[in-house]
């Protein structure tokens, strides 16, 4: 195996045990990238100088036998992450140029655990979208078949992990953009609680369900990022001001005894079958770990899709009001006067799915449809985080599939906007009801493509998503399986 | 139709966005799937129910009022596409 293949962990271990160093890692990594990046794209930028220096003083320090949570690990941020100094687009021509003064709390976290920064990740742009086809520098590839998508919104990410192009990533989830594209690519993926994370520095998109969260090649990594990036943040007026357990102790303590609920509204018909023939392995799986697993109902599940299209395009369309063309980013240089200026800057920054985004949430919070569309949706939200509460008082966790169908084809459903919004059907309501979820590695289709099972726990059971899926991972005995480049 | 041309013009000027004619022609069709599919949301009975604005309960969150540092003028100036000494410069206002 090489350096950029390993986890986190074992990369901790060799580093300790000096048989390996941080620039060896991180030469690695870009080794790796130099031959493979031209087919995946996962990158909006590398920034390998900036990564050497930062492993030169990695080895620094562990030589001084100072080691971190992160000391020496090259790590992949998604490019809606501030990053002091380093462009920051969101996959966006209006943000093309924008060089923050700042470093998102996460960012700020990552780098003072040690981490090494390789570069910023490809994404729809926005994060609106479930595929990486919408972002402005052009497409990621699914690094298991090139003519399919990775997934997304956090595409890059996903890709990247799977590629071998980093040893772990950073991304955003809103409606499932970390958990799809994980199933998608066959990587380890958690959307945490919303509150979790601080959202300082992070683009915002639709700030009452957008939060940050891993990719990695286990729960164990997963699991020590998590112990990083988790935990109230001043800046931040929705982060939680709770305590951070120690989730890397839960990754192998077990479920014996443990109820998972398995609710039968996501066993829908036009779900694939090797997907659900997977799923249905993995409830085999944790029963065989001690875990009774019981049907469930979660009764307004067919109606999240619906809110959520309501609720996230109207708070996009409001924090996307700030792209103005005055303060950074693009600017039109064909304006006549200021209202002219806003419109063609904001019209040519866009792309289609944003500016079909901004419409809607405009459209849905503009006078008279107020009540009919926005109220509403956050009538029934509030009814669809009461069935989770509902289940959960009688369950540890629940289990699903991640995605209704494996990866599909690039272009397959770009135009097409209710096909592909249909393709985060099973990751949506976590996030309208904030709750915590993880997805995992659950198999592939015989035509190689992978396949991910998803674990959700309410709020704040991140632990107990650390202890499910650590160890359904140990005991599923997948396939070691990678990516044919 | 949920929504007609004219309304998506409309709205696109709210939003401070303009389109093409045929632009207008797809969004509206697009639009109009969209709101269509929402539609089944009137199904649900709400009568009464509180709706939720966020994910988790919570109270305002004050800060101590405590002075920080601000950041400096020039790094905050240094993204605009136009700045002039200390101020955004913009095209004309009003004749």
């Amino acid at each position: 195996m090489e350096l950029n293949q390993l986890t986190i962990h074992e990369l901790q271990e060799k580093m300790k045990a000096g048989e390996t160093t941080s620039t060896d890692i991180v030469q690695s990594v870009f080794r790796r990238i130099d031959a493979v990046e031209k087919d995946v794209h996962a990158y909006i930028l590398l920034t390998r100088e900036a990564a050497l220096e930062q492993a030169a003083h990695a080895d620094g320090e562990i030589r001084k036998g100072r080691f971190q949570a992160l000391t020496g690990i090259p790590i992949a941020l998604k490019d809606l992450l501030c990053t002091r100094g380093v462009t920051t687009t969101c996959a966006s021509r209006i943000l093309h140029n924008y060089v923050p003064p700042y470093d998102a709390t996460v960012v700020e976290k990552l780098r003072a655990a040690g981490a090494v920064f390789t570069g910023k990740t490809n994404m729809d742009e926005f994060a609106m979208g479930s595929s990486t086809e919408t972002s402005w520098f052009g497409i990621t590839r699914n690094p298991w078949d090139l003519e399919r998508i990775p997934g997304g919104s956090s595409g890059g990410s996903a890709a990247a992990v799977a590629a071998d192009e980093c040893i772990a990533a950073i991304g955003s989830d809103t409606g499932g953009s970390i958990r799809q594209p994980a199933a998608l690519c066959g990587v380890v993926g958690m959307k945490p609680t919303y509150g979790r994370v601080s959202r300082f520095g992070l683009v915002a998109f639709a700030s009452s369900l957008d939060q940050i969260g891993p990719f990695t090649r286990d729960v164990e990594d997963c699991a020590i990022l998590m112990n990083v990036i988790a935990g109230y943040d001043p800046k931040e007026s929705t982060s939680v001001p709770a305590e951070v357990p120690d989730y890397r102790q839960y990754v192998s303590r077990g479920i014996d005894g443990w109820t998972v609920g398995i609710p039968r509204e996501y066993f829908i018909e036009g779900i694939d079958a090797e997907v659900l023939e997977a799923v249905q392995r993995s409830v085999k799986v944790v029963e065989g770990l001690g875990a009774k697993c019981t049907e469930i109902s979660l009764p307004h599940t067919e109606y999240c899709l619906a809110v959520y299209y309501i609720v996230a395009p109207a708070e996009a369309s409001s924090n996307l009001a700030r792209y103005d063309g005055v303060k950074y980013g693009f600017r039109s240089q064909d304006g006549r006067d200021l209202l002219d200026m806003y419109k063609k800057s904001r019209s040519a920054g866009f792309g289609a799915e944003v500016k079909r985004r901004i419409m809607l949430g405009t459209y849905v919070l503009s006078s008279g449809y107020y009540d009919a569309y926005y109220k509403k949706a956050s009538q029934v939200r509030a009814l669809i985080k009461r069935d989770f509460d509902e289940a959960f008082k009688s369950c540890d966790v629940i289990l699903t599939p991640t995605t209704p169908t494996p990866a599909f084809r690039v272009g397959e459903k770009t135009d097409d906007p209710m096909q592909m919004y249909l393709s985060d059907i099973f990751t949506i309501s976590t996030n309208l009801a904030g709750i915590p979820g993880i997805a995992v590695p659950c198999g592939f289709t015989r035509g190689g493509l992978p396949i991910g099972v998803q674990f959700l726990a309410g709020h704040m059971g991140e632990a107990k998503l650390m202890q499910i899926a650590g160890a359904y991972e140990k005991s599923a005995h997948l396939e070691k399986r990678r990516p044919n480049l | 139709m949920k929504i007609k041309k004219d309304e998506v013009t409309h709205v696109a000027h709210l939003a401070r966005l303009e389109f093409t004619e045929a632009e207008t022609e797809k969004f509206t069709s697009q639009m109009n799937d969209i709101l269509m599919y929402m539609e089944m949301l009137n199904r649900v009975d709400t009568a009464g129910v509180a709706p939720m604005t966020h994910a988790i309960a919570q109270k305002n969150a004050f800060r101590d009022d405590r002075v920080l540092e601000s950041l400096p003028r020039e790094e905050t100036l240094a993204n605009a596409p136009d700045a002039r000494g200390d101020f955004f410069r913009v095209p004309k206002v009003i004749d």
